[in-house]
């Protein structure tokens, strides 16, 4: 359950100032979602997170998101993404 | 494909494990504490390919598996109130209550939905203001941040018709709970790499220290596992008891600060029962005092006796590492997916339906 999925911010979204509502489209491999990303508040557009949970949890480099990507969509440990 | 086949490069699994082979001349008990690296390790085969000398038990990092029988029943009576949506990961529906599950309340009416995310709750019940939504808050620390997340929001957006259901439960006090039962006989750890990224690393120096046992935090890819077994094996061939980073591209020294800001905004650390191994002191989360509004149980004024386990699942020896799911009699004959006695057959990721769905020594090793 403590699975995190690397995605591509793809835009930011926000409507609001507070940090807190700090939204963007993740790009999944093509799956896109909503997802926040206050916690990751150096991440932006064309950067790649880990998210959990439709929260980004760390900022990590696009090379390591395509390797581990790859592994999770092989093995079927992608198909939260679509509840 | 071009990245997977460096990941599953069958040479560098082969070099790991060759190593794994040639340093390891004693009988080692490695715990691998999250869920998700138990059914990596038994999906991919791994287990079937280290030495016979190390053995690897399956630790209780599997929210869905340590939630205990009464949170079932709580969250059960709340999904029968008039007037609620109660929303959960998916995971949790199948979970046996004392009486029953939420799949089963779901079928008699009770309006259960499935979400991927605590923020997709606030929006429900935007929605519905007519309506109480209730989100079921369960999960590791990892999870902790999203679910105090929902709540910030919903206490800036005004949203008063939502609360959580906290059941959150910690690494590092059961980390100490197994370290300190008689009966343990865990050698080394490879801690959780994603709650790691949340939390950071300094709560396990503490505990590699008191207990002398080394503890890997390791990621979730087979040559992530393989490396981080490796690494505990060196350490202890040599007498050692470091606390080392397997998985260090996610995992910072101080971890997420402003997810641990969230955290704490939200949650105070509690006593919580686990499913199996009973009460652990100060494992768990519940919503504070500041956000008490929130609260379910606060706000629902939930009053449910505690309820027993299920005598027949011996879910709390398996999370402990005492024994392997084909070493209980039910296991896959009472006891299935399908119609699971306990919760580690319920999730993928609890080590019964691992064994079940996944492992070739389910048949193999007599009871």
């Amino acid at each position: 359950m403590c699975l995190a999925i690397p995605g591509k911010i793809v835009s930011i979204t926000s409507t609001s100032e507070d940090q807190i509502f700090r939204n963007g489209k993740v790009s999944f491999g093509g799956i896109v979602k909503e997802i926040n990303l206050s916690m990751v508040p150096e991440a932006t557009i064309g950067d790649y997170v880990l998210v959990h949970v439709g929260v980004a949890i760390s900022h990590i480099d696009e090379e390591e998101a395509h390797k581990t990507f790859e592994y999770l969509h092989q093995m079927g440990e992608t198909n939260e993404l679509n509840t | 494909m071009k990245y997977l086949s460096e990941y599953r490069d069958p040479e560098l699994v082969q070099e790991y494990l060759k190593e794994i082979h040639r340093i390891t001349t004693k009988s080692w008990t490695l715990m691998e504490i999250c869920g998700g690296q138990t059914h990596s390790l038994v999906k991919n085969g791994i287990l079937d390919m280290l030495p016979d000398k190390i053995t690897m038990v399956h630790g209780p990092g599997c929210p869905v598996c340590v939630t205990s029988v009464s949170v079932i029943d709580e969250a059960v009576w709340l999904a029968q109130q008039p007037n609620v949506i109660f929303t959960s990961f998916g995971d949790m529906l199948r979970v046996p209550g004392s009486k029953k599950s939420l799949l089963e309340a779901k079928a008699e009416g009770a309006d259960v939905r499935i979400l991927y995310s605590p923020i997709e709750a606030l929006q429900i019940a935007k929605e519905n203001p007519g309506k109480e939504v209730v989100f079921f808050a369960v999960g590791f620390e990892t999870t902790a941040p999203a679910n105090a997340l929902s709540v910030v929001q919903a206490d800036k957006m005004g949203i008063k018709n939502y609360s959580i259901l906290a059941s959150h439960v910690l690494v590092p006090p059961a980390m100490e709970a197994i370290l300190s039962d008689e009966e343990n006989k865990i050698d080394g750890f490879l801690a959780a790499g994603h709650v790691c990224t949340i939390m950071g690393i300094d709560e396990y120096y503490p505990i590699a220290k008191k207990y002398k046992t080394p503890i890997v935090i390791t990621g979730f890819e087979p040559v992530d596992l393989l490396q981080g077994i490796l690494m505990t094996v060196q350490q202890l061939e040599k007498g050692e008891y470091k606390v080392e980073n397997q998985y260090a591209r996610t995992v910072f020294e101080e971890g997420n600060r402003l997810a641990k800001e969230t955290i704490h905004e939200v949650f105070a650390v509690n006593d919580r029962i686990w499913r199996g191994i009973g009460s652990i002191p100060q494992s768990g989360y519940e919503v504070n005092e500041r956000y008490k509004d929130y609260n379910a149980r606060v706000k629902f004024n939930i009053d449910i006796a505690l309820a027993e386990e299920n005598k027949d699942c011996i879910s709390g020896d398996i999370m402990k590492g005492l024994k392997k799911p084909f070493q209980c009699p039910n296991f896959g004959k009472k006891c299935k997916p399908e119609h699971p006695l306990g919760a580690p057959m319920v999730s993928s990721e609890g080590a019964c339906a691992a064994y079940y769905h996944y492992s070739s020594t389910n048949i193999e090793i007599p009871a």
